[in-house]
């Protein structure tokens, strides 16, 4: 080998340009790239609450989203509302529709509220948005409410669709990272479709949430009385967080639909 | 003579079975424990092993005269993640439900020290047509374990190839588990990959008595 590449002042300057040349590249795909990704995640979301809603285009045993061109239509003509609540220490300050949410806040789509940024607020002990989508399921209404929590390796999210008694309309869930095979199928059809029927709340009105349950003696999930899911084999952490964040991130809409009873 | 001369062809059959990167070099066991649980995850990771190694080894092979030897391991590395990134960024732009499925291999692709391997025992050292064939070969080689143990893992964990049920109905008890047969959990261990792996290890070393070291 040559001495020069072993010099100290070659490897300097090399490390230099390598720096330079692969961070320009990365910056320049990213920014170029940019608006293409964020509207292929504004369709995601989309996509996600209807199917939580039951607006999708499932075979059996499949999971098949309306389609990409045809989303912002059905999203406009399903959800009727787009409700915004804020609230603080279990309590709501606030109840915003559509418009004056997007008046106050920079014409920012409900839907696109990033619930990670409000829970940060939230622990910070500041005021969080809880956006909550209206729409119609079999003749009745039904509220989709985004959820955020943490798998195994990384965070998961889900959206949750709820009649006015708080019951199960329907789920979805996603995750960044879990394992394939084993906590990565929180997004398949037959875990996913237990949560279908179950209720948050007790007899009573209690708020219960739902345990992801290992050996509950229920396979086929017949029993939708006792807030338990079959829990995924090998997969202990994510169906905790599953648990977990369904607890947390929906007790926060209890107020919600207390009012909502007390009204009618 | 053809496309690719003996010695060529040698560089992508010899991974695959008498100096395969995971039974014989023992590379990239990571990956094999964490992603083999399911038929499609396997195949997916091999597919991205092999564009990345593929590439990665032609850059590498370029850049070997230019590379500063105190500090190649980290060039290598700039090289196969920047790689990575640059392809995850314009799936998501281009392909988002690939995006979505590869987002989980990201890190792991990375991190697979095969990658690594390669780069530092071959790349650096010969040309990029020979650096090519040994990255498919190599890529190849490991993706034929990741889908031999994928296979064993989600037939005999879930009793389905591919997502598909090929055995019944665990749950209503139908086709094979109407005779009492169950999916045995184990195998979606990771522990139970080792144990694959060492098999076939076994039947390879008892097959070629010439990979036995004493």
């Amino acid at each position: 080998m040559s001495n020069k590449t072993d010099s100290n002042s070659y490897t300097i300057i090399f490390a230099i340009i390598m720096v330079v040349v692969v961070g320009s590249l990365l910056a320049f795909t990213a920014s170029s790239l940019k608006p293409n990704i964020k509207e292929n995640e504004r369709m995601e979301k989309q996509q996600n609450i209807l199917y939580a809603m039951g607006v999708n285009e499932n075979e059996e045993g499949s999971i098949t989203f309306v389609s990409t061109d045809k989303v912002a239509e059905i999203f406009s003509t399903k959800i009727s509302e787009q409700i915004v609540l804020e609230v603080k220490d279990g309590k709501i300050l606030k109840e915003m529709n559509r418009e004056e949410f997007m008046a106050a806040n920079n014409k920012k789509e409900p839907y696109l509220i990033d619930v990670k940024k409000q829970q940060t607020r939230a622990k910070e002990g500041k005021s969080r948005f809880l956006p909550l989508f209206k729409g119609e399921q079999e003749g009745n209404l039904v509220y989709v409410a985004p959820i955020r929590g943490s798998g195994l390796w990384d965070a998961i999210w889900g959206y949750v669709a709820l009649d006015t008694d708080m019951v199960v309309k329907g789920v979805f869930f996603d995750h960044a990272g879990e394992t394939p095979g084993l906590g990565a199928n929180i997004k398949q059809r037959y875990f996913m479709d237990d949560f279908y029927g179950e209720k948050l709340l007790t007899d009573a009105g209690v708020f219960k949430g739902i345990t992801v349950a290992k050996g509950n003696n229920d396979p086929l999930n017949e029993d939708k009385d006792d807030h338990e899911v079959d829990a995924l084999a090998g997969a202990t952490i994510t169906g905790d967080g599953v648990a977990a964040m369904i607890k947390k991130d929906l007790k926060l809409y209890l107020p919600y639909f207390q009012n909502l009873k007390n009204k009618n | 003579m053809g496309l690719l001369s003996k010695k060529d062809t040698k560089l992508i059959t010899d991974p695959l079975a008498d100096n395969n990167p995971i039974t014989i070099q023992v590379l990239g066991i990571c990956s094999a424990l964490a992603i083999t649980a399911e038929l499609k995850a396997s195949l997916v990771m091999g597919v991205a092993v092999l564009f990345v190694l593929g590439v990665g080894n032609v850059v590498i092979s370029l850049m070997r005269n230019i590379i500063p030897s105190k500090i190649r391991i980290i060039v290598q590395l700039i090289v196969v993640a920047s790689l990575v990134i640059i392809v995850d960024q314009v799936l998501k732009a281009f392909a988002y439900e690939l995006s979505k499925t590869l987002s989980v291999f990201i890190g792991l692709i990375i991190t697979n020290c095969i990658i690594m391997g390669r780069f530092e025992a071959f790349a650096l050292a010969n040309g990029p047509w020979k650096s090519f064939l040994d990255g498919i070969g190599n890529a190849l080689g490991y993706a034929v374990i990741l889908i031999i143990v994928g296979f064993f893992r989600e037939l005999l964990g879930s009793g389905t190839l591919f997502g598909i049920p090929v055995l019944g109905d665990s749950i209503k008890k139908t086709g094979l588990y109407a005779t009492g047969y169950e999916n045995n959990g184990f195998m979606l261990m990771p522990p139970m990959a080792l144990i694959i792996v060492g098999l076939i290890i076994w039947v390879q070393r008892s097959r070629n008595k010439a990979l036995i070291e004493d």
